[in-house]
C-alpha cells in the first residue's frame, strides 16, 4: 500500500471536480465495446461465410448501439439538444471525434443489419430493387462498420484520459489497451452464446489476455493514482471482472464441446467486460474526490523540480518546454 | 493550428484565429490586501444575474460559499492558520488554535448549492484538519470531534467563528493565527482544458483572450467539468448547462472594466491588459519579499507553466493548495496526441486479434 502522505487542501474538499456523469456513461462504456466486438465478429462471419455468426454478430451490434444512443443522450443536462454535438468536428475534443465516429458506424451497421431482412422483402417494384442490391452493399457497410470499430471500442479511453480526473489522465498509455481487450472479449461472448466456434474462442482469449494484462498494468504502474483502481468499490468491481473474464476465456476453451459450457462463458465475459467499465469508471470518479490525488503528485513533480534548478523542466512526454 | 497550440507559451486570441485581436485581459488577484468582504461576489451575481446558491452556514471561517460553482463564479477563500514560529504573542497567555478541529466539523457540511457535482464534502479528515497547516495536525486516530483530543484543547466548535475579541473572556486562551483570504475565479488559460474537450463549439476563445461559454449552444454534455484542472466549471440543476465566469465579456465589448474588480474597495482584484498586470505583480512581489514576506508567492502568472500561463493570476500568501488551487495543474489536451496514438495501437491490435480469431477458416 502506499503510505498516507501529508498534504494540505481547502478543508479537504476537493480540487478537480468529480465527474458529472453517472452510470449511464459506464454502461455506455460496455455497449459501445460490445458494439465494436460484435461488428468485428459480424465481419468476421461474413468473410468465412458463417451465416449464424454474421447474423448474430450484427443484430447485436444494433442492440448494443441502440443502447448507447440511448444513455449518452439521457446522460446530457439539454437532452433535447443532443444534435449539437454535430455543429462541430473537434480534433482537440474526443467527445466530438466520438460522435462522429458512432455516427458513421451507426450507419454502416444500420445498412449491414438491414439487408440481414432483405430476402423478406417482394421480389418486384422499389422494394424488390432493395432486395437486389441490399445484400451487396451490406457486405461492405459491414466490412466498414468492422474497419471503424476498433476505433469506436479505443476512443473511449482518450475521451477519459484527456480529462483532468486523476486516475484516469494519468493510465493514459495503457486505458485503450485495457477497453479494446474489454470490447473484444465482449463480441466474444455474444459469438458464445449464438454460434460457438474456434473463431469466438480465439478472440475470447485475445480479448481476456489483452484486457487483463493492460488492467494489471493500470492497477500497478500508476504509483498512487493506480491506488483507486484496487481500493473500496472500484477495487472490488474490478476484481471481480477479473475473475469474470478468466472464467469466460477458460470456459471458452475447456467447454468447446458442450453448448451449454460456451454459452455459460459468454455470459461470464459479457459481464467480466461491464464490471470492468464500472470499475474504471467508479475509480476516476474516487479519485477526483480526494484532494489528495490531485495535490500529491503535483506537489512531488514541483519538488522533484526545485530539487533541479535550471530550466521550467521540458514535458517528460512531449518533448517540448 | 501552431506548434504551441496544444501546450507552451503562445497568444490565445490569435492562435485562435482573430486578426487585429486587442491585447489579452485579464486579472491580478493580490490575495495580501484582500480584506475578505465578498464584494466582488455580490456584484458578480448582481452584473451577471447568477441564481442563488442557497443560504449555507459552513464553519469554513467566514466562508459561506464554499467554492466556485455554476452559481457562483467569485468565491472567497478564508483559511485561519495558528501560528507559525510567530513571537506576536511571546510572553502572553495563549493558547492553541481551534482552526484544526473547526475545520474537520466544517469539511462534512453538505453544500446545497443548486448545481451539479457543485461542492462535495471531504472524503479524509485529516486533510480537512491539515487546511490550518500540516505541522498542527498530529498523526493518530484522534479527529472524531470538534474542539478536543489533539494538540491541546481549544474552544467547543460552535459552527462558526467566536465573535470576540481573543482573550477578552477568561478562561478561553488568547489565539496566534494569521487569515488568509483570497478571492477565486475563473483562470480563462491559455490552454484551456474547458475549451479544447468541449464537443459542442458551445465554449470559445474571445478576442480578448478569455473563455466564455454559449448558453444556447451548451447542451449539458459535461466534458469540460471533468476537463478543468482547477475544477471551475460546474453544471447547473434542472438549467443543465455547464457555467462559468465570463470576464464579463459584454462588459468588456463597452470598454468597461468586469463588474468584481470594479467593486474590489481594496484593488485586491485588479483588471487590465495581461502584459502590463504581470510586470505590477513581479513588482508587488518583490517588495513583499523586500518587507520580509517570504512566503509571497506569484500563482498562474508564468507562460511556462502547465496551461500556458492564467489569464487570470494570482499572489498568494501560502502555498497554492491551501487555498483550494493545484499546485501544478497541467492542461490535459497537453497529452492528447500521445493519446490517440496509444489509441491507435490498441485499435490495431484490436484488429489484429480478430483477424487472427478468423484465419485460416474459407467460406
Amino acid at each position: 500500500m502506499v503510505p498516507r502522505a501529508d498534504f494540505q487542501s481547502y478543508y479537504g474538499r476537493p480540487i478537480v471536480r468529480p465527474p458529472v456523469w453517472t452510470h449511464d456513461i459506464a454502461i455506455y462504456l460496455f455497449t459501445g465495446g460490445l458494439a465494436a466486438g460484435s461488428a468485428l465478429l459480424a465481419a468476421g462471419g461474413q468473410a468465412t461465410g458463417d451465416v449464424v455468426l454474421r447474423r448474430a454478430g450484427r443484430a447485436a451490434t444494433m442492440g448494443a448501439l441502440g443502447a448507447s444512443a440511448f444513455f449518452l443522450i439521457k446522460d446530457l443536462g439539454r437532452p433535447e439538444r443532443f444534435h449539437h454535438m454535430l455543429r462541430v468536428a473537434k480534433p482537440t475534443s474526443p467527445m466530438s471525434m466520438g460522435t462522429w465516429l458512432l455516427s458513421f458506424f451507426g450507419g454502416a451497421a444500420g445498412v449491414a443489419a438491414a439487408a440481414e431482412v432483405a430476402p423478406l422483402l417482394p421480389e418486384r417494384g422499389v422494394l424488390g430493387l432493395a432486395r437486389r442490391v441490399l445484400p451487396p452493399v451490406g457486405a461492405a457497410a459491414g466490412y466498414g462498420a468492422a474497419a471503424l470499430a476498433p476505433g469506436l471500442a479505443t476512443y473511449t479511453a482518450v475521451l477519459f484520459a484527456d480529462t483532468a480526473v486523476p486516475s484516469w489522465n494519468a493510465v493514459y498509455p495503457d486505458l485503450p489497451f485495457m477497453f479494446a481487450g474489454s470490447a473484444l472479449a465482449s463480441g466474444a461472448g455474444v459469438g458464445l452464446i449464438a454460434a460457438p466456434g474456434k473463431p469466438a474462442r480465439r478472440m475470447a482469449v485475445a480479448g481476456a489476455a489483452v484486457e487483463l494484462a493492460a488492467g494489471h498494468r493500470v492497477e500497478n504502474n500508476y504509483g498512487l493514482l493506480s491506488e483507486p483502481y484496487h481500493h473500496g468499490r472500484p477495487g472490488k468491481l474490478l476484481r471481480l471482472a477479473r475473475a469474470l473474464t478468466v472464467a469466460g476465456a477458460v470456459g471458452a476453451v475447456v467447454g468447446r464441446r458442450s453448448r451449454v459450457v460456451s454459452a455459460l462463458a459468454g455470459v461470464s465475459l459479457l459481464a467480466g467486460s461491464a464490471l470492468t467499465r464500472f470499475g474504471v469508471f467508479e475509480a476516476g470518479v474516487e479519485s477526483a474526490k480526494d484532494p489528495r490525488y490531485t495535490v500529491v503528485p503535483q506537489r512531488e513533480r514541483l519538488n522533484s523540480r526545485a530539487a533541479t534548478p535550471g530550466e521550467p523542466g521540458p514535458s517528460p512526454r512531449t518533448g517540448k518546454s | 493550428m501552431g506548434s504551441n497550440s496544444l501546450y507552451g507559451p503562445v497568444d490565445p486570441a490569435p492562435d485562435a484565429g482573430y486578426t487585429d485581436a486587442p491585447p489579452r485581459m485579464g486579472f491580478f488577484t493580490d490575495t495580501s490586501v484582500c480584506i475578505g468582504c465578498k464584494a466582488c461576489e455580490v456584484a458578480c451575481k448582481t452584473w451577471n444575474a447568477v441564481p442563488d446558491d442557497g443560504f449555507n452556514l459552513l464553519g469554513q471561517s467566514y466562508d459561506n460559499t464554499g467554492g466556485l460553482s455554476a452559481d457562483s463564479w467569485r468565491h472567497v477563500a478564508f483559511i485561519e492558520q495558528p501560528s507559525r514560529g510567530s513571537q506576536a504573542f511571546l510572553g502572553l497567555p495563549t493558547g492553541p488554535s481551534s482552526a484544526p478541529a473547526a475545520n474537520v466539523v466544517a469539511s462534512q457540511q453538505v453544500v446545497p448549492t443548486g448545481t451539479e457535482p457543485g461542492i462535495p464534502p471531504a472524503v479524509d479528515a485529516l486533510a480537512a484538519a491539515a487546511t490550518a497547516g500540516t505541522e498542527f495536525v498530529g498523526a493518530g486516530p484522534k479527529f472524531h470531534g470538534a474542539g478536543t483530543g489533539f494538540h491541546g484543547a481549544g474552544p467547543e466548535f460552535l459552527g462558526m467563528p467566536g465573535t470576540d475579541l481573543p482573550g477578552r473572556t477568561d478562561p478561553a486562551p488568547r489565539s496566534d493565527f494569521r487569515w488568509l483570504m483570497m478571492s477565486n475565479v475563473c483562470k480563462h488559460c491559455t490552454h484551456a482544458g474547458c475549451l479544447d474537450v468541449c464537443p459542442t463549439g458551445a465554449l470559445f476563445r474571445t478576442e480578448f483572450g478569455t473563455v466564455v461559454v454559449q448558453d444556447d449552444i451548451c447542451n449539458g454534455c459535461g466534458y469540460c467539468i471533468s476537463g478543468c484542472p482547477y475544477g471551475v466549471i460546474d453544471r447547473r440543476e434542472g438549467d443543465g448547462r455547464a457555467w462559468k465566469c465570463t470576464l464579463c465579456y459584454d462588459r468588456l465589448g463597452d470598454g468597461l472594466e468586469p463588474a468584481c474588480a470594479k467593486a474590489c474597495p481594496t484593488e485586491s482584484i485588479q483588471f487590465g491588459e495581461l502584459d502590463e498586470l504581470r510586470e505590477r505583480a513581479r513588482a508587488r512581489v518583490e517588495k513583499l519579499h523586500a518587507e520580509g514576506v517570504a512566503s509571497a508567492q506569484l500563482y498562474g502568472e508564468s507562460e511556462d507553466d502547465g496551461v500556458g500561463g492564467d489569464g487570470a493570476f494570482f499572489l498568494l500568501l501560502d502555498e497554492p493548495e491551501v487555498y483550494g488551487l493545484p499546485p501544478d495543474p497541467i492542461v490535459p489536451t497537453r497529452d492528447l496526441p500521445h493519446m490517440w496514438k496509444r489509441a491507435g495501437w490498441a485499435a490495431l491490435t484490436m484488429a489484429a486479434a480478430a483477424v487472427v480469431a478468423f484465419a485460416g477458416r474459407r467460406p
